[in-house]
């Protein structure tokens, strides 16, 4: 492996909907609203400047198979090099940030929405993702037993409690409340979190984030062109991304280990060898609440077993050491099915420049974005971003 | 700066209408295949790309997810692409990518179909392609459109149904020497007249049917490729393009997005004259009329003119500008994605000489594969040199 | 070279030689049709068919949208298109759209609108014999009765041949 000097940087930012649901423009029209927003901000013509695009879905969250047809017109990528990437955003910033180092493309365009309020049967289309031979899609209508057994097991080796799961849920409603794109930010307590209705035991309702709405544009460029484009463009200095087995039953379930692989590719690449001292704030995968101190342990954030009280004494907080998820992260945003680590790389772009007013983390210079492909899957992907020249 | 990066080993399955193994086993039959060419281990693959068309085939969501262990993708870096038909030439351009930036040095792509398990029959899984408030009311299946375009290509350049014929008739014969082949057969231009009409003028013995099937190619960067093999295949052209979802305000007589997918291949790889520089072609034909169409997007054949040249035998395995020398989607079958990437394999095997009864007759040293999809919006191309 | 893989056929898997999952998904959506979409059903159940005109490139956009895919700008304006046309392109379908057999097989044409420049859409003929249809003749839409229409393209029954269209 060998790693070339060129950069590659964030330029621009776009985003539309972000809310639960968004009736009156239909997904096409809420693409076009972000991209014009992030060509805008970028200061490029789509139609000249714009040499690759790269959309993030999965046919059955559009209800279209072979979805990459239906996305080039909106985004201003008709007769363009387009392509689909069936991941998460994250998966698109590091397809373009491949393209851009290998010396194809100078500018290149990343899309990814949810329109989760299209889709009516959505329990039935997570359930459809689970292995079709074995039976376990039908041992339970509800896909969420999965995240049940998962955090059992979690909290059953590590020995963290559920009252510092129900911290994380209460954290990130806060922290969502003085976030204008979040549409589930409230005030409550570890209390009322554990005593909302079991979704899958031990997870409550309140652990589990809801659906929402929304679409995220990127505009990445290479080093050369992004010091021509941008004032302050966000650099990405390391990316990461793994799989691990999709046998469920066969997973070490109390460790999140595509994230561990994934952190260990991206830290080496941006030259961090102590993530907790050395980021600033992280943007990590919070779609049910146990998954944030999974993920804290998993991304070397602390050690084994540490993360719940870490949560526990405010270390977490928005003013606290490292802040996680100063956003309101899938629990307070709502989950935005592949769209959630656009959402989250949006957040911690404005972190890094100064643009993420209530919300704003002091000297936050280098951020960690993650993202996890949810159930029944074991997959995810690691971006470090640095702001600063 | 781009790093050189190569094809070392290739490896595919049968082509079947219906496989007895599942999506997983023939991604792992095709990747160990393609890893044995090369002399080379699971632990040497150092991150992983799949290629696989819709998801409703195989009556999964996220398919990619479900497929990854197949793929010898377990506790690595793993994606899936997909761009409908154009898939399976579009992977590879992925996995050029993985090595190309300087990330990896070994990376696998690998491409699988398994069409059968939607039933009664896997042509309902593309209705849901179709714009579901404009296109799907109106009982549309896949084949309309396609007749639409062939129709439309014949009227424009005055081309009968026996010239496009001739192609179902080359390629089906060229699959007889295809050890994989589902559909080889020694038919005549009659044979297909004859055959029974499905969407006209699309004839039953004109276009490809269902199947199941993978294909797998490794890449390596170049200091790597050359330690793994001698005969390393260089990708030195890439290029892919969409054009608009909304066809039907489209001229479908020729594809532009093609002649600009070709163009960016043709730039990386400083082809300046196609026509003369490549030596052997492997196009997207899983309609007959789609090889004279994309021939003339390639820049291959004059605009109208691709019957021509192949009534002139041109193209015939042994002619001097031979294309789908492997039998291609018509002769060998269409598991989508696996079909695209069975082209790489074939160009894979062609350009190192060990094509067998299949090699052609002319010294290929330049070859080119392309793929074809979406809403005949897409394509996909890949420039291969020999030494 | 060894190819793996094992053929099987359908009596095969009809005799339970192989055993086999059945699985039915439930997948049911309900798409928003946006703006430019949401007006075009409206309009249909009024007997018309509305496109969107760009500013620019001066083209009439059916099907509708908001934005311009060659300019990449927004569309300025709602503007009535005929509802006929002349044939682009047609086949002729002896299939359903889970490939069983048609009894009357269907003809299917993208037809381009008049007034539009070059927009085109699928639909249906009818009133004509397949051996009788040509592209570049001219086209006309028989609508449903203004009760049954509820806002979709099959409001539109089929385009006949314009002489003949009531």
């Amino acid at each position: 492996m060998i790693f070339m000097t060129d950069k590659v940087a964030i330029v621009g930012l776009g985003y539309s909907g972000f809310s639960p649901s968004t009736d009156r423009v239909s997904y096409k029209e809420m693409m076009f609203e972000a991209a014009v927003k992030a060509y805008r901000d970028a200061g490029i013509d789509a139609r000249k400047d714009v040499q690759s695009f790269i959309c993030c879905t999965e046919d059955f969250w559009e209800g279209n198979s072979i979805a990459d047809e239906y996305m080039p017109d909106q985004l201003g990528g008709a007769l363009r090099p387009v392509c689909t990437v069936a991941a998460d955003g994250l998966y698109g910033v590091i397809t373009a940030f491949m393209q851009i180092r290998a010396g194809l493309v100078d500018i290149a365009v990343v899309e990814s929405h949810s329109k989760l309020s299209d889709v009516v049967s959505k329990d039935d289309i997570a359930r459809f993702a689970i292995d079709p031979l074995f039976g376990v899609r039908n041992l339970d209508p509800n896909p969420s037993f999965l995240a049940g057994l998962e955090m059992n097991r979690f909290l059953h080796e590590t020995g963290n409690s559920r009252e510092s799961c129900a911290e994380v849920a209460s954290k990130n409603l806060k922290n969502a409340t003085s976030n204008p794109r979040a549409s589930y930010g409230s005030k409550k307590s570890p209390k009322e979190i554990l005593s909302s209705d079991v979704l899958a035991y031990p997870l409550t309702k309140l652990e589990a984030s809801k659906p929402a709405d929304g679409c995220v544009v990127l505009v990445l460029a290479s080093e050369s062109r992004a010091r021509s484009l941008a004032e302050q463009p966000v650099w990405i200095t390391g990316v990461g991304w793994c799989s691990e087995s999709p046998w469920i039953e066969g997973r070490d379930m109390s460790s999140a280990g595509y994230a561990s692989t994934s952190c260990r590719m991206a830290y080496k690449m941006a030259g961090i060898k102590d993530p907790g001292k050395e980021l600033d704030l992280a943007e990590i995968d919070d779609t049910f609440s146990y998954k944030e101190l999974q993920h804290m342990e998993a991304l070397d954030l602390c050690g084994r077993g540490e993360s719940g009280r870490l949560v526990e004494r405010g270390f977490t907080a928005r003013d606290g050491v490292l802040p996680v998820n100063p956003s309101g992260g899938s629990l307070g945003l709502g989950y935005m099915a592949e769209a959630t680590g656009l959402h989250r790389i949006l957040e911690a772009s404005l972190q890094l420049q100064g643009r993420a007013r209530k919300m704003q983390v002091k000297d936050a210079k280098r951020a960690l974005v993650q993202s996890w492909r949810g159930i029944p899957t074991a997959s995810g992907a690691v971006v470090v971003l640095e702001g600063g020249p | 700066m781009t790093r050189r990066v190569a094809i070392v080993g290739a490896g595919m399955t049968l082509f079947r209408r219906r496989l007895l193994e599942t999506g997983k086993e023939l991604c792992f039959e095709a990747s160990r295949a393609a890893l044995d060419s090369a002399n080379l281990d699971a632990s040497d693959i150092e991150a992983v790309v799949l290629g696989s068309a819709p998801d409703a085939f195989d009556g999964l969501h996220m398919k990619g997810e479900y497929l990854l262990d197949g793929a010898g993708a377990s506790n690595k870096p793993y994606t899936r692409v997909y761009v409908g038909g154009g898939t399976g030439v579009f992977t590879p351009i992925a996995a050029w990518w993985h090595v190309a930036s300087g990330l990896f040095d070994v990376c696998l792509a690998v491409c699988e179909e398994k069409m059968s398990p939607l039933y009664p029959h896997p042509q309902k899984a593309f209705w849901s392609i179709f714009d579901h408030t404009l296109e799907r009311p109106l009982g549309v299946n896949l084949v309309w459109i396609f007749a639409l375009e062939m129709r439309r290509y014949m009227h424009k350049y005055s081309i009968s149904e026996e010239d496009i014929a001739q192609v179902a008739v080359k390629n089906k014969r060229n699959a007889l020497d295809h050890p994989c082949a589902q559909l080889a057969d020694r038919i005549t231009v009659d044979d297909v007249m004859k055959s029974e009409p499905i969407v006209w003028p699309v004839k039953k013995l004109d276009i490809s049917p269902p199947s199941d099937g993978a294909a797998a190619v490794i890449l390596a960067s170049e200091e790597v490729a050359r330690k793994i093999t001698k005969d390393p295949v260089w990708i030195d052209g890439v290029g892919w393009n969409l054009d608009s979802t909304y066809w039907t305000n489209r001229e479908l007589a020729y594809p532009q997005y093609l002649e600009n997918a070709a163009r960016m291949a043709y730039r990386m790889a400083k082809v300046e004259n196609p026509r003369k520089e490549i030596d052997v072609a492997e196009v997207y034909d899983p309609f007959d009329y789609k090889e004279l169409h994309h021939l003339e997007g390639l820049q291959l054949a004059e605009r109208g003119k691709a019957a021509k040249l192949t009534s002139s035998g041109a193209t015939e395995r042994n002619g001097e500008f031979p294309v789908n020398p492997s039998g291609g989607l018509l002769g060998v079958g269409n598991p989508i994605a696996a079909a695209g990437m069975m082209k790489i394999c074939e160009l894979f095997w062609q350009l190192r000489g060990e094509a067998g009864k299949r090699q052609v007759k002319r010294d290929a040293r330049t070859g080119l594969a392309q793929a074809w999809g979406d809403l005949m919006q897409f394509s996909s191309v890949v420039v291969l040199r020999s030494r | 070279m060894v190819y793996s893989g094992i053929g099987i056929s359908p009596q095969d898997v009809a005799n339970s030689r192989y055993l086999t999952v059945p699985y039915s998904a439930n997948l049911r959506y309900r798409w928003s049709t946006g703006a430019a979409v949401g007006r075009f059903l409206a309009e249909l159940k009024n007997g018309k068919i509305v496109g969107r005109k760009c500013d620019k490139c001066k083209r009439v956009l059916v099907p509708p949208r908001m934005f311009c895919e060659r300019d990449f700008i927004q569309t300025s304006k709602w503007v009535y298109v005929q509802d006929a046309g002349i044939v682009d392109t047609y086949s002729i379908s002896y299939i359903a759209a889970d490939a069983s057999r048609l009894e009357k097989p269907l003809i299917v044409a993208v037809i381009r609108l008049d007034g539009t420049g070059e927009a085109g859409i699928l639909h249906i003929l009818g009133g004509i014999e397949p051996k009788d249809v040509m592209i570049g003749m001219r086209v006309k839409a028989v609508w449903k009765p203004k009760r049954r229409r509820v806002g979709a393209i099959t409001d539109i029954r089929y385009f006949a041949p314009a002489g003949d269209a009531k």
